[in-house]
């Protein structure tokens, strides 16, 4: 079972690989897309390099799910996470650090949901798969 | 001049890896702009090479039936050249297939000559894309009989060609 510690040194390297970011760049609360310039493929490659250099299968959808928001969900209203979809992304993203979806409830825009998406996210979803 | 930037493939085993050769011929009109006095293979076509060896291997695992296209160059080292005689062999080998696409590991050589290596990320596209416009796989990526490549090896073997 690999520590917090030694999971995180190899997100950090296989995000160095597919991001092509430096070292000192990444950090655990490091945003994929705003901080680390990730774009939409990338997470299809972090994907692949995670499956490899941790030996697991990460499901479709599981690790960075790609429409959090179907129309129609009453998950959103003009432009604003609802308080229901609020409790959708805790439920659908229960490795997002909990402190990243309260400061989300605070300034709920849709565009602020991809913040959710760091490195420690990342790590805390390999975790809770690897114990 | 079609698209087509592999010769023939002279291993192709579903699901795991694949490889094909490009023969370089002064023949093409862009070795004497590329360049003027040192005919070289372009790295850009060599790495269409690659990934058209390794879309072909990945389309090969869902039997042509996904829309596959390039999505990502992660890492691609020139590492020495091709010119006018060479052959250059292009192996592609399958890291990771599924249903959002792939991910190859490529290599070109000449012989023994390491030219290059990299890996390459690949997208399977919704065969209704964005904007409503059916996207045809024969009409596509593996267009302007691309698949053509195939029948190279059975015209060898002396066999007929598929229709298309």
């Amino acid at each position: 079972m690999p520590s917090h510690d030694e999971i995180y040194e190899k997100v950090k390297a296989t995000l160095i690989d597919a991001l092509g970011v430096d070292d000192d760049e990444v950090t655990p609360t490091s945003r994929l897309k705003a901080d680390l310039g990730a774009e939409s493929i990338d997470f299809l490659d972090i994907v692949f390099r995670l499956e490899k250099n941790f030996g697991i299968k990460i499901p479709r959808n599981e690790l960075f799910p790609e429409s959090l928001f179907a129309a129609d969900s009453g998950f959103a209203e003009n432009g604003k996470v609802t308080e229901k979809g609020l409790g959708e992304l805790r439920t659908k993203l229960p490795h997002a650090d909990k402190a990243a979806i309260d400061k989300l409830a605070l300034d709920p825009k849709v565009e602020n949901v991809e913040d959710l998406f760091t490195v420690n996210m990342v790590v805390n979803f390999l975790a809770s798969k690897l114990n | 001049m079609r698209w087509i930037w592999i010769d023939r493939f002279v291993e192709f085993v579903n699901g795991s890896h694949a490889k094909a050769i490009k023969n370089v011929t002064l023949a093409e009109d862009h070795l004497h702009d590329h360049f003027p006095g040192f005919p070289v293979m372009p790295q850009s076509l060599m790495l269409e090479g690659m990934a058209q060896t390794g879309g072909i291997l990945l389309g090969k695992v869902n039997e042509f039936n996904r829309v596959v296209i390039l999505a990502k160059v992660p890492k691609m080292t020139f590492h020495s050249w091709a010119i006018p005689g060479d052959t250059l062999t292009y192996t592609a080998k399958l890291i990771d297939a599924r249903d959002e696409g792939g991910m190859v590991e490529v290599q070109a050589h000449v012989g023994e000559r390491l030219v290059a290596d990299g890996e390459i990320v690949f997208a399977h596209v919704d065969e209704n894309a964005e904007g409503g416009v059916k996207i045809d796989q024969k009409n596509f990526v593996f267009s302007m009989r691309l698949l053509g490549v195939m029948d190279v090896g059975k015209a060898g073997e002396g066999l007929p060609a598929s229709s298309q």
